[in-house]
């Protein structure tokens, strides 16, 4: 049975940066769209700054940053600095992509949520949103 | 030739009598020995499929060449080089051993270029950094963190020096895999060998500059559609001119493939490029065998070890095809594709990495016995990061274990005449001219690239993988099976030297601070001129920019005030 509107997950995933690898990015999206989840895709070479604005402006619960040029360290953390900037920081951010172990561990002490990174079953990255938005609990 | 598959004067590899004959064995064989064994010991699966999706019989046999003439299948270096773009192929030499390398500066790279010779690689192949590839200054905003990363950075003449400091390019092919900056690059290099005082007819190698599958697939771009294959026929054009040996192009499946596509579809959409640009180039007056012989290819090589041969097969016959029958080609040089391989990144594993290097191989041996002109055999460790110098090393060796100790290249195309193989090459090339087809009923290539058709098919296959690796479907060992829970990853990564971006910028501000400004932009005002007029070529005045001390940033920008932006509507 599908939810309700106003119980629905919304998640904005997201490119940032130069990197143009958009093939993970568009199966997640697809696949937390097939789950039931209200999805927006920002499409490619966005900059933290606008997908901050895009955030807010959507009134998303979760931001999804894919990454697969190694421009993590920059990225994420002006993402979640703009967040709370804005007050909005009980949006949550996650990222995939292919990011070093060490990287993904400074991540998550920066304010990074979660990190799921190559090979992970979609289903997987369905429960993990569940998870952290029930977590989170409502606004 | 008592062979029946090869008897007679017929189109058909098989003839009536023979055909006859064998299809009541085949009959007899299934309801006899297979029936009965099948019984007692059931197949593993009801059906069986390539990883492309094309079913495949339990065998097969010359009944399954009835719809391939035999001159289809025809010789080694002749039309329609199915078995090969020449005559002799690794008989004479072996492919050229081209890894690729790139990351911090100029000077970085240039240490492996010379490591990479040292261990007996025959051709250089240069990856660029995103700002590079997007054609940005290293100290523009959107190169923040991203200098020297994923591949080497180069903003002026200057880098290039550096780049290829010490290495003879009269003697070494170059490949420089870049697209909507190309032919700043291919400027460049340009402006370098003139430096040196080069022939520019005997440098040999290839710039990609393929740019719409940029937004078919990789999405690197910074025009508009139309400028943008402008450019690209420009560097053909100009290289068909001034370059007898330089491909001007690099049409790529590669990257239509690892965005997710099927085996099918990277070979069908770079035919469906391919054409494209012909048309492009033809149109300026010049005669299809003026160029043609230099158009150059970049496959994948996938898992599918039979798939992907027949793949290779296949797409040489339609490029003959295409190039003799559609365009009119009379020089068979301008009828065999030649291409470059490399094994497929996206198959390659974190868990169990070393595995890779399994993979890598028998992706390697496909290769060859497809028939690639050059290869990359991709590193162990890259689904962590850019490679270390051990892991080329053992991926380079994989290529020469192939080469000198295998005996795979002592015969030319040893697969031909594969009964499997031959009947799936036939079934490629005629689903390759089927989409080519249908492309063209929807409006073409163009249109349909900006409408997002090949996204969304790439898009789709992707979305299939994806399940398919979940479900267990697409077995990947160590992530869908035998899988160790316990694993640590005991490796030694490519380390980013965090001084690159300073190191990089310091050259970049030096080289503005010391060349003619007013001859730079008395330089970028003529670019614009030249870039309004459709009929003139780009490559000539972006020689004497580069040759000026203008930065990459400084002439793309420029046109950007003419041609504006790309922007692209995502679909998924």
């Amino acid at each position: 049975m599908e939810a309700q509107a106003a119980d629905r997950i919304r998640v904005i995933v997201a490119k940032v940066g130069l990197d143009g690898h958009d093939r993970g990015v568009k199966v997640v999206a697809r696949t937390l769209r097939d789950a039931g989840m209200d999805v927006i895709y920002t499409g490619l070479h966005r900059t933290p700054e606008e997908i901050v604005e895009a955030a807010v402006q959507e009134d998303v619960d979760v931001i999804g940053v894919s990454i697969l040029s190694g421009a993590h360290m920059t990225v994420f953390p002006k993402i979640v600095a703009g967040l709370r900037q804005r007050g909005a920081d009980d949006i949550l951010v996650v990222g995939g992509g292919v990011i070093p172990d060490d990287d993904v561990v400074k991540l998550k002490e920066a304010g990074v949520k979660e990190l799921m990174l190559q090979d992970t079953p979609p289903d997987a990255i369905v429960a993990m949103i569940r998870r952290i938005v029930a977590e989170r609990g409502p606004r | 030739m008592n062979d029946p598959v090869f008897r007679g004067q017929a189109a058909s590899a098989i003839d009536a009598q023979a055909s006859a004959t064998l299809t009541k064995q085949l009959e007899l064989w299934e309801s006899n020995e297979v029936a009965n064994f099948v019984k007692k010991a059931p197949e593993r699966k009801s059906e069986f499929a390539t990883l492309g999706g094309f079913p495949v019989k339990r065998t097969y046999t010359a009944l399954d060449l009835a719809d391939t003439p035999l001159e289809d299948i025809g010789l080694p270096g002749q039309y329609p080089f199915t078995r090969g773009p020449y005559p002799t192929m690794y008989r004479g030499r072996f492919w050229t051993m081209r890894q690729i390398a790139g990351f911090g500066t100029a000077e970085d790279t240039n240490k492996r270029f010379k490591y990479l010779i040292a261990n007996g690689q025959t051709g250089l192949s240069t990856d660029f950094d995103m700002p590079t590839l997007m054609g940005y200054d290293s100290d523009h905003p959107m190169s923040e963190g991203e200098v020297g990363r994923e591949g080497v950075a180069i903003d002026t003449l200057a880098d290039m020096e550096h780049l290829f400091d010490g290495i003879d390019l009269e003697k070494i092919s170059v490949s420089m895999t870049i697209n909507p900056s190309a032919w700043i690059l291919l400027a460049m290099y340009v402006a370098l060998a003139r430096k040196r005082g080069y022939d520019l007819n005997k440098l040999s190698g290839t710039v990609q500059a393929d740019i719409l599958k940029e937004y078919q697939a990789q999405k690197e771009w910074i025009y508009p559609v139309a400028p943008s294959v402008r450019i690209v026929r420009d560097c053909i054009t100009y290289s068909a001119k001034h370059m007898k040996r330089y491909n001007p192009i690099n049409i790529s499946g590669y990257h239509v493939s690892e965005a997710g596509s099927s085996p099918l579809d990277e070979v069908a959409f770079t035919m469906c490029n391919l054409i494209t640009y012909v048309e492009e180039v033809t149109k300026t007056g010049l005669h299809v065998d003026d160029f043609a012989p230099r158009l150059a290819f970049f496959y994948v090589c996938q898992a599918d070890f039979f798939e992907e041969i027949a793949k290779f097969r296949a797409v040489r016959r339609v490029y003959a095809k295409i190039m003799k029958e559609r365009f009119g080609a009379k020089n068979p040089e301008s009828m065999r594709l030649r291409f470059h391989c490399q094994t497929a990144a996206a198959s390659l594993t974190k868990p169990q990495y070393k595995v890779n290097i399994v993979r890598t191989g028998l992706q390697a041996l496909a290769a060859v016995l497809g028939g690639a002109q050059s290869l990359h055999t991709n590193g162990m460790d890259e689904a962590f990061a850019i490679p270390t110098e051990e892991a080329m090393k053992i991926a380079l060796r994989t290529q020469q274990v192939v080469a000198e100790e295998s005996g795979v290249a002592d015969v030319v195309d040893p697969i031909g005449g594969s009964y499997y193989v031959e009947s799936l090459t036939t079934q490629y090339e005629k689903a390759i001219f089927g989409i080519i087809e249908d492309v063209e009923a929807q409006g073409g290539t163009v249109k349909l690239t900006e409408e997002g058709w090949f996204q969304r098919r790439i898009a789709d296959f992707a979305y299939e993988t994806a399940l398919k690796k979940a479900n267990g479907q697409k077995p990947v060992l160590g992530v869908n099976r035998y899988v160790d829970p316990d694993e640590k990853f005991d490796i030694e990564l490519h380390p980013y030297d965090t001084s690159t971006a300073t190191r990089q910028i310091d050259r970049l501000k030096r080289v503005r601070r010391e060349r003619d400004e007013a001859k730079v932009q008395a330089l970028l005002d003529k670019l614009v001129i030249i870039a309004r007029d459709e009929s003139q070529n780009l490559m000539p005045v972006t020689v004497e920019l580069v040759e000026a001390g203008a930065s990459m940033g400084d002439i793309v920008e420029k046109l950007k005030t003419l041609w504006g932006t790309y922007r692209e509507k995502p679909v998924f």
